[in-house]
């Protein structure tokens, strides 16, 4: 029943309540009966969270999975539906085996407190219906399930945005046994580093409201990392490859902006003021990146095309995730904007002349997105930019802040990646054969086709 | 007796059954299929890849006619595809040596 400290505010709040004792009677009367209100979950707050949880699981199943889906060939839907969906349901798994704890347990200090958590609540030991974790709002308590399984999506989604940058040509077996060595080194340090309160990245300021550097410069980097190791795609660039059926991107990105509500919103944790903000930003940030996209689409290349819209809404929808909670409206869409065309350079420009091949752009839109995001949140955060970075709140030194733990997250993710490819190679190829990959992975490795 | 063979837009087939009605001509045989002429084809651009699609989908008209017919049906069906840009198609008079009604065993320009 002990609240475990998920923030400052609320690790302060636990402290007051608990830590203070007074000599008379009456009072220890008093405390006792605050003791027992602070325990008592709202159930306004649950009810939001369990509502985002499942907003963000519509994300991954069936949002990603369609948005990339449409975006390979014919002969690849399956692989990569698949992927995404069997890639999912063993994150889940792992998250309560031992993601969870590794990333939101554990002591408050000691020598790697700042980096992970411990095994304290492997297999989600004493977690249990009545066990509560703390809220942004002192005396507020949501059941510890509730952000079990919230963030259990968030950890499951993550990995599942990496699957776009090597898809068409990795082995099913290999994604998956990356995927979980992945997840472990790189996914739950950094959620740990950025959200618990011992955290190293937390108790440096940094501000991720939403996952930003958690989920989308940690899964872009790995996604650009993948990409090169991995090598293109047969035939890459000189043979066609264009997406296979946009109606299901576009499906699949309005599953994402959907579901993105429960995961900006839901990142309040309450049900408040604040969350309608989020949400606001979350819609505003998307728009405007949308028509930037295809605004600078249409003056430079002549269309304004669907699938540059859609992918303008995922680069909206990236950058204004660390900053959901702490930028005011015009900042969400100034945001929003600017990282519509800066990932629209990254994807155009950038990609060939670097000639690497990441298949659906992970990393020119999360990737790019996710820094663009985590570095503009310093500056929209600021209350004299209508943000909500509290009094006080200086520019320049949270840039330098919101940069170092950039530059943290691009090097650990990209390491991870590295190596965690290097053991998948030990086991099995990370690619499928060159006939495999030219009849196609649905056929070729999962034995049915998309379409008959 | 001609066979006719035209390559057309897709959107102009309505037109050109309805002209062909009009000459009281009574059975065509339409077939999807892509191909190219002088209009080479378009670019197609996915974020930042650009495809050239060279092969465009048209359709193929086969119809049977008698011989003094065949100018007057060409006539038609070249009005009533033409949109007067690049692409529009082209017809090819073949001369028929046979023809045979399958069900009545009827041969030649009865056959038609």
């Amino acid at each position: 029943m002990t609240p475990i400290k998920m923030s400052k505010l609320a690790g302060a709040a636990s402290l007051i309540a608990l830590g203070l004792t007074l000599p008379t009677l009456a009072q220890e009367a008093a405390l006792e009966a605050a003791a027992k209100t602070i325990q008592a979950v709202d159930k306004g707050d649950t009810t939001w969270m369990l509502v985002s949880t499942i907003l963000v699981i519509l994300m991954t199943l069936p949002g990603l999975a369609l948005f990339y889906g449409g975006l390979v060939r014919a002969k690849n839907m399956l692989s990569v539906l698949m992927q995404v969906f069997a890639g999912f349901a063993m994150m889940a798994l792992l998250w309560v085996i031992y993601g969870y704890s590794l990333a939101f347990a554990g002591p408050e200090t000691g020598s790697l407190s700042p980096f992970i958590g411990d095994f304290s609540k492997l297999f989600l030991a004493g977690v249990t219906p009545d066990s509560v974790v703390a809220t942004f709002t002192d005396g507020v308590y949501i059941p510890e399930l509730t952000f079990v399984v919230f963030q259990l999506t968030f950890a499951a989604i993550t990995p599942a945005l990496i699957i776009g940058a090597i898809a068409e040509r990795a082995k099913f077996g290999a994604v998956m046994l990356f995927l979980a060595i992945w997840f472990t080194f790189s996914y739950l340090p950094i959620a740990h580093m950025v959200w618990a309160g011992s955290g190293f990245l937390f108790n440096l300021g940094a501000l991720d409201f939403a996952g930003g550097t958690v989920v989308h410069i940690n899964a872009g980097i790995a996604g650009l990392v993948a990409a090169i190791v991995l090598g293109p795609r047969a035939g890459f660039p000189k043979e066609p490859m264009a997406p296979h059926n946009l109606t299901f991107t576009m499906i699949g990105a309005c599953l994402l902006w959907v579901g993105w509500f429960g995961f900006n919103a839901g990142s309040n944790l309450e049900a408040n003021g604040l969350t309608a903000q989020a949400m606001l930003n979350t819609i505003t940030a998307t728009s405007a990146a949308a028509l930037a996209w295809a605004t600078a689409e249409r003056i430079l290349r002549g269309h304004a095309s669907l699938l540059g819209a859609v992918s303008g809404a995922v680069a909206g929808l990236v950058a204004i995730t660390p900053a959901a909670g702490l930028a005011g409206t015009m900042g969400a869409i100034f945001l929003g904007a600017f990282a519509g065309i800066v990932c629209l350079w990254a994807v155009v420009t950038l990609k060939p002349m670097l000639k690497y091949d990441d298949s659906l752009d992970v990393f020119g839109v999360h990737g790019v997105g996710g820094i663009v995001g985590a570095i503009g949140t310093a500056i929209v955060a600021a209350p004299a930019l209508g943000g909500f970075g509290g009094e006080g709140f200086d520019i320049g030194g949270q840039l330098i802040t919101q940069i170092i733990a950039v530059i943290i997250a691009i090097v650990w993710s990209a390491v991870v990646t590295f190596v965690a490819l290097m053991i998948v190679k030990l086991v099995m190829p990370l690619r499928v054969s060159d006939s495999d990959e030219n009849d196609g992975l649905d056929l070729s490795t999962h034995g049915e086709r998309a379409y008959n | 007796m001609k066979l006719l063979i035209a390559i057309i837009k897709p959107s102009r087939l309505e037109d050109v059954r309805k002209a062909l009605t009009g000459l009281d001509i009574h059975g065509m045989t339409v077939t999807e299929v892509k191909g190219y002429g002088r209009q080479k084809g378009h670019a197609e651009i996915y974020r930042g890849a650009e495809y050239e699609v060279h092969f465009l989908p048209k359709l193929k008209l086969e119809i049977a006619v008698n011989a003094n017919q065949a100018d007057a049906v060409t006539n038609a069906i070249r009005e009533a595809a033409a949109t007067g840009k690049i692409g529009d198609g082209k017809i090819f008079q073949l001369d028929l040596i046979a023809a045979t009604r399958i069900r009545t065993g009827e041969t030649g320009p009865d056959a038609l």
